[in-house]
């Protein structure tokens, strides 16, 4: 479970995150959803501990984030974030494999590189794992990174706009692999994600965010609701029930 | 056969093996009874510096160029060889009885100085534009040689100065080269710290996910850099270049995992350079062209080829 208890962040005088706090259930989807702005990567940001808070606390099972050590705390979140898609010249398996790095310090036994096989296996990867990452798709290369996750074998992932750039099919092909993520792996799964309705009938869980401050959390119902989704996103909204799933048109 | 079939390790060492035996037999004819002499005094001290000069050079050049996450970057486009220059004209100045490992410290506090400067304004710089950061780096080395050379200028060094501009390994003979010894176990430290430099490569952000210390690695990239830079220069003076063409002709061909690629690097350097040495031992023999000169000239056609082969592997 990750409690996040009174965080804030300031970028000179504007509070991005203002005084959130909020619980994360294990085991679970959870989507941070919000307008632009609203202080979502950044917050998934503090989290993961990639970025500095001004006041607050998060804890992660228990343990306030600056008690952890860097290296446990690798065994136990992992952070992907778009602006981690780099140039370099890699293959997808070279790429997976350093997701033992935690574990082994780049010297990979014979048991993490069965590990790493796995993971490729699992996303699929097996048949394209000598490519180079540049020659991918953008939802091959999205896979490869989330492959290389899996290898870093953490309790809990953390996935900045997972979706960015991917058309509809790679897209639900990711929210599949990321519920089987929890419901096979049992792994805990947090995003920041735009697509409401992908974000409504994918998670368990969702946290909305204006202006810093969460405004509504709960289960989809709860959270695809008009007047609140209104009042986030500044749009008239129009939510109904298909295929018990609630979803909603904002087109006008 | 194709570049990529030659750049195969073991046509590699066979290239550094037959160059080493030019480089040490050529021009012995009827010198029979100096051979031994000739050998200890000049022939092998010239053959180990060029090797590993090649390698330090080939070694920082892909070090340089992961952890600033630009293809042109290089200890001679980031200022490094540039500020060394300067810790020489500083030595030449205040220390000029300074023993050779002194005059390389230095050399070096000067070329870690300036390196750091370049990675500190490369933080904070927001348009990393893949042209203008060498470009930037470039800007900052004149700015260094300017200093250095108005310096220089003042006290009547400009001449000494200039012979550093162009790495020569004529003047390489026993008792003059053995400093580069210290290279070999920097060169073991790169190899050590292979991995994590790939990995800081990819990003503070992407580091800090797999815990990785990278302010750690960063700065231990950047002192092997500036003190491989400073025994090059200090032992030889400026080679152009080969920091540059190796890593990316080493990438083209081998990808950026540094762990798989540093024992092809350090061939392609030693042989490039020896290829180099040899040809301007050749070309006007009985003098000499100075290897900066041969280097700039081989090193930027093949540059230019590679660029206008494109990444067809």
């Amino acid at each position: 479970m990750i409690k996040v208890v009174d965080v804030v962040k300031r970028y000179g005088a504007v509070k991005v995150v203002d005084g959130v706090s909020l619980t994360i259930p294990k085991g679970k989807i959870t989507s941070l959803i919000g307008p632009n702005g609203a202080g979502k990567s950044t917050l998934l940001s503090i989290i993961s501990r990639l970025l500095a808070r001004d006041s607050g606390s998060v804890y992660i099972d228990g343990k306030e984030l600056a008690q952890w050590g860097s290296k446990d705390l690798s065994r136990k979140i992992s952070i992907l974030r778009q602006s981690n898609h780099i140039d370099l010249k890699l293959t997808i398996r070279e790429l997976v494999s350093f997701g033992r790095f935690p574990y082994c310090q780049g010297n990979l036994s014979e048991e993490d590189w069965g590990i790493v096989d796995r993971a490729l296996e699992y996303l699929q990867l097996t048949e394209i794992q000598d490519k180079y990452l540049h020659q991918l798709s953008g939802g091959q290369r999205q896979r490869a990174y989330l492959a290389m996750v899996i290898a870093q074998d953490t309790d809990y992932v953390f996935l900045d706009e997972p979706l960015n750039n991917l058309d509809m099919q790679h897209a639900v092909e990711i929210m599949q692999i990321l519920r089987s993520l929890v419901r096979e792996l049992g792994k805990t799964v947090v995003l920041v994600i735009h697509d409401i309705n992908i974000a409504s009938c994918y998670s368990d869980y969702i946290v909305a965010l204006q202006d810093g401050q969460v405004v509504g959390e709960g289960c989809g119902e709860e959270i695809m609701e008009e007047s609140l989704l209104k009042k986030i996103y500044k749009l008239d909204f129009c939510v109904g029930q298909i295929n018990n799933q609630r979803v909603c048109v904002y087109y006008n | 056969m194709s570049i990529g079939g030659v750049l195969r390790k073991r046509y590699l060492i066979l290239l550094l093996i037959v160059f080493a035996m030019a480089t040490l037999g050529m021009g012995l004819q009827g010198l029979d009874q100096y051979v031994m002499q000739i050998m200890v005094i000049s022939r092998i001290p010239r053959l180990l510096t060029v090797i590993l000069v090649g390698m330090s050079m080939a070694i920082a050049g892909l070090i340089m160029q992961q952890i600033s996450r630009n293809r042109f970057v290089s200890p001679t486009t980031a200022g490094t060889v540039d500020a060394a220059k300067g810790g020489v004209i500083c030595t030449l100045l205040f220390f000029p009885g300074a023993s050779p490992l002194l005059k390389m410290l230095i050399v070096f506090l000067f070329a870690m100085a300036g390196t750091f400067l370049f990675m500190f304004v490369l933080r904070k710089i927001k348009f990393k534009n893949v042209i203008f950061v060498p470009l930037l780096g470039i800007m900052f080395g004149n700015i260094f040689n300017s200093i250095t050379t108005f310096v220089a200028y003042r006290h009547d060094l400009v001449q000494n100065i200039s012979a550093w501009l162009m790495g020569n390994f004529a003047l390489v003979t026993q008792g003059r080269y053995e400093l580069l010894y210290l290279s070999i176990p920097l060169l073991g430290i790169a190899f050590f710290f292979a991995h994590q430099f790939t990995i800081a490569g990819m990003g503070e952000e992407f580091a800090i996910n797999l815990g990785l210390n990278y302010k750690f690695v960063v700065n231990v990239g950047v002192g092997l850099v500036a003190l491989l830079s400073a025994l090059v220069v200090v032992t030889v003076g400026q080679i152009p270049f080969l920091g540059l063409i190796v890593p990316n002709i080493i990438t083209i061909f081998y990808g950026d995992n540094i762990k798989g690629n540093l024992t092809a690097a350090a061939l392609l350097g030693a042989v490039l350079l020896l290829g180099a040495d040899l040809l301007g031992r050749v070309l006007i023999a009985p003098y000499e062209i100075p290897v900066g000169l041969t280097l700039g000239t081989v090193g930027s056609m093949l540059f230019l080829y590679l660029i206008f082969r494109g990444e067809r592997t």
